[in-house]
């Protein structure tokens, strides 16, 4: 009877990444994007362009140009903040769907309290614009959040309908008090806010580029949130309801009341990719704002194995796809649509090798007992 | 008399051989090189712990998993089975631990499902009931071929799958720990249709790892340990000693508890009613106390308010009336918090669901009560892991739990040694009072033996225990005082050796006892 005794136990354990098993569903990722851009060339080919020639602009388009380099990172910034919403989420299973409304409602807050105090200096104006952007994505969580601890009602359904709503709340919002009033003298109306004060604009990083310091933000979340959710007691609880509601319940752990906590901070962190995109982008709040952050957010995170940290490289690389696929448009005359066919055929390769990865350790577990006999 | 029954078995066997058996899943010898023969006329039981592969050796006779190597051989005839189908046309049955009944249809509906009708397409449903009727006046085995599976209690449901086997024409039935399900009384009804079936010349099987039933029912007992063979002995020849030795390898010494001085009444349960989860009353008036240094026994047929009254102590369902006093103070309608800083410790009947998370780390698994308590935290916000990492060293070191690391996860593990770090972390909290529900349900000897030794001892340190087991033999080796939960009261409470097996069996039946 070998009994692991006190000093065997490893110590500094915590950094003792099982390296093989890393590699391996690294390499295994690496594939499904193979497999990926291998069925994206059939498709290339159907449509009559050369999938060589379509990705090597979309690589140039990328890495070939400082241009293309830094703007890959502003698109990877919402992703990465959506993603991290999503990791917190989906840690505690609870699937939000409803990002997209939540970065709208972020977006709105941001427009709307910037011009209200136009007047503030930035060191002030810029810190509590953030914060109200993500207390207002906070709260279009925590509606579904509180609907489904109180009345169990399914949160998949309630924050894709929250999305509903926040979107036609913009429009109206554009469509009348928020609406740009030079739009209306020059008599175009455009769908879009006024230009928002200098005072709120973030830094940019690279002159003559559109790289803002919410990357750096969003970086900074990204440790953050990987403390919060493996360090903290908050975070221990949400792992724990999220692997185990029966297990947490009989532990005194409120299954309810840390449901509605994640997805109420997955709002947060979707209505701060709002809030970065208007203060640190678009420097005012348009039609089409989201450009389908939410969605791919999920992707995103996904794709970054639900961790933090994994969503960092994932949303660099889902940014470059964007960027790489919009000069991909223009050089092939291939719709840039492709990109999503794209995602769409790297989540299911994903899927699928998570599958087999998993298959694949238990297989080693079983060998490492098998041998230990 | 019983004439011969009524040509029930297409091809009598009157052998079946499995030799130099070899059976690996991947990293796994489940069976390494074992030999076991059957001969008509005989029970044969096969022994041993969780894991030892018995299921697995059966499988391979049964045509659910092909040997990687040895052969099986039928009356000296070699053969090969790809599945079941190929076994059952040999005349091999099985009854499976689980039953595969279809509750919403009829017994004969049952028996005849998978099976071609005489009339083509149409059912002949009048000639199978016909038939049931004849094999179960033939074999006493009482059941009504129209009754619906659902209305049958669970001894019925087994007697069903045993003439669904015969029906089928087994000559050979292999019974996958037939008992574990069972009262008392429907195990000695189960025995008596054994003996007889084995008089009329089938060869039986009989999977277990009740010591008792064992050395009750076998002619012969093969035990097999980790996959190979602890060896074969005769029936009347096999003790309990010698069983167990076997099994483990080593002797293990039964229990001998002390009496105690029982002290003061630490659980005091009044009057509990409460519902179950379909909303009908699952408890129906319980009364029982447990005083300092006790254990009391709750024993019972699995669904008889066990699980429902547990969860009341526990605060983790609503008390409808009645009352729960914890140490003097009233819990009734306090939640699960109120009554662990009352002192209460609750080890899950179901340790996988309840107890534990699998894919938390062993450690992990240590700390989800106390994982925000200041001892283990810096301010109450982040973890403090190097004391959470002494903490859970301790008690894997104090209750050897056998694991790699702190860091592994705990679906890795044992069933044993989850149950120890799941009651390590019970008892680490010092508690008054101790529920344990089922606490070695399918833990392996060694570390069953091993909570028992840690149960007494924490009754000698002056917890109350309330210990749920539907394993008698347990129930009567620890307990201070046996209650006998039967549909939601308590129908009875003796004291240490003051009934019999058969008493607290026929309680458990919810025949009253005459004492007590």
């Amino acid at each position: 009877m070998s009994v692991a005794s006190a000093d065997t136990l490893p110590r500094s354990r915590r950094l003792s990444i099982d390296w093989v098993n890393a590699a391996f569903r690294i390499g295994l990722l690496l594939l499904s994007l193979l497999f990926a851009f291998l069925i994206g060339a059939v498709v290339l080919l159907l449509l009559g362009a050369n999938p060589l020639v379509a990705y090597s602009t979309m690589f140039t388009g990328v890495f070939g140009s400082v241009y293309g380099v830094t703007q890959s990172l502003v698109k990877a910034t919402p992703l990465l903040l959506v993603g991290l919403g999503i990791c917190i989420a989906f840690r505690a299973s609870v699937i939000n769907i409803g990002a997209e409304g939540q970065l709208i409602l972020g977006a709105l807050m941001a427009t709307w309290f910037s011009l209200q105090f136009r007047t503030w200096p930035s060191w002030l104006l810029i810190p509590t614009t953030i914060i109200l952007g993500f207390l207002a994505g906070a709260a279009w969580g925590f509606i579904p959040g509180i609907l489904k601890a109180r009345l169990e009602v399914n949160e998949i359904l309630t924050t894709v309908m929250m999305n509903a709503i926040a979107l036609q709340l913009m429009n109206l919002l554009l469509s009348g008090p928020l609406i740009d009033p030079a739009g209306i003298t020059a008599g175009t109306y455009l769908a879009q806010s006024e230009r928002l004060p200098e005072a709120v604009w973030l830094p940019r990083l690279v002159p003559q580029t559109l790289l803002h310091s919410g990357a750096i933000i969003a970086v900074l979340l990204a440790i953050a949130v990987y403390i919060f959710l493996w360090r903290t007691t908050i975070g221990y609880r949400i792992r724990a309801v999220g692997l185990n509601p029966d297990a947490s319940r009989y532990a005194g752990i409120k299954v309810p009341f840390y449901q509605a906590l994640s997805l109420t901070l997955a709002g947060g962190f979707a209505g701060l990719a709002g809030v970065v995109e208007v203060i640190g982008v678009q420097h005012r709040l348009l039609e089409g704002i989201t450009s389908g952050y939410g969605f791919s957010g999920i992707v995103t995170a996904l794709f970054g194995g639900l961790h933090p940290l994994g969503v960092i490289p994932a949303s660099w690389l889902f940014g470059s796809l964007l960027v790489g696929a919009d000069k991909m448009q223009r050089a092939v005359q291939v719709p840039s649509a492709l990109v999503d066919m794209l995602s769409g055929l790297i989540v299911l390769f994903v899927i699928g090798s998570q599958w087999i990865a998993n298959r694949w350790s238990k297989r080693r577990m079983a060998a490492a007992a098998g041998a230990k006999r | 008399m019983p004439s011969t029954p009524p040509s029930t078995i297409q091809r009598r066997i009157t052998s079946v051989e499995m030799c130099d058996i070899v059976k690996r899943f991947p990293g796994v010898l489940a069976n390494d090189r074992v030999c076991f023969d059957v001969r008509a006329g005989e029970v044969h039981a096969l022994l041993g712990e969780n894991g030892a592969g018995k299921s697995t050796l059966m499988r391979q006779l049964y045509g659910m998993y092909q040997p990687d190597a040895g052969e099986i051989l039928i009356d000296g005839q070699r053969v090969e089975f790809h599945s079941p189908a190929d076994a059952i046309r040999s005349g091999i049955g099985m009854i499976h631990q689980h039953f595969m009944l279809v509750p919403t249809l009829t017994v004969a509906e049952n028996i005849a499902l998978g099976l071609p009708s005489s009339r083509g397409p149409v059912l002949d449903l009048d000639k199978v009931s016909a038939r049931v009727q004849e094999l179960s006046a033939a074999y006493r085995l009482k059941v009504e071929s129209d009754a619906y599976v659902w209305q049958l209690s669970v001894g019925e449901q087994q007697r069903v799958e045993i003439l669904k086997a015969l029906y089928r024409g087994a000559s050979f039935i292999i019974l996958d720990e037939p008992t574990a399900v069972l009262t008392p009384q429907e195990v000695d009804d189960l025995f008596a249709t054994l003996k007889h079936m084995v008089s009329e010349g089938h060869g039986l099987v009989f999977i277990s790892h009740k010591l008792n039933e064992v050395m009750a029912i076998s002619d012969r007992v093969t035990v097999l340990r980790d996959g190979c063979m602890a060896g074969t002995i005769p029936g009347r020849e096999a003790t309990r000693d010698i069983l167990v030795s076997m099994m483990v390898g080593r002797e293990v010494k039964p229990l001998a508890p002390q009496p105690l001085q029982a002290g003061a009444a630490r659980l005091k349960i009044e009057g509990l009613r409460a519902q179950g989860d379909r909303g009908t009353e699952a408890l129906r008036g319980v009364d029982i106390e447990v005083h300092a240094g006790e254990i009391v026994g709750l024993a019972g047929v699995s669904g008889n308010g066990q699980r429902e009254l547990a969860q009341c102590l526990a605060g983790l369902r609503k008390v409808t009336t009645g009352t729960i006093t914890i140490d003097g103070k009233d819990l009734t309608h306090t939640e699960l918090k109120a009554h662990i800083e009352a002192g209460l410790a609750y080890v899950p009947e179901e340790r996988m669901r309840d107890g534990a998370i699998r894919d938390f780390s062993v450690e992990e698994n240590v700390f989800l009560h106390d994982h925000a308590a200041p001892a283990y935290t810096h301010a109450g916000i982040f973890l403090d892991f190097r004391k959470m990492a002494a903490h859970a060293t301790d008690l894997v070191k104090q209750f050897s739990v056998k694991t790699p690391s702190l860091d592994t996860p705990i679906k890795n593990l044992s069933g044993g040694n989850i149950q120890k770090l799941i009651l390590a972390r019970e008892l680490s909290r010092k508690p008054k009072i101790l529920i344990a529900a089922q606490p070695t349900r399918g833990v392996d000897i060694g570390a069953s033996e091993y909570i028992h030794q840690r149960l007494l001892e924490q009754r000698a340190t002056g917890t109350a225990i309330l210990l749920i087991s539907e394993d008698l033999d347990e129930i009567r080796s620890l307990s201070d005082r046996i209650a006998v939960i039967y549909e939601g009261h308590i129908i009875g409470i003796v004291q240490r050796g003051e009934a019999t097996v058969e008493e607290i069996g026929l309680m458990m039946a919810g025949v009253s006892a005459t004492h007590g």
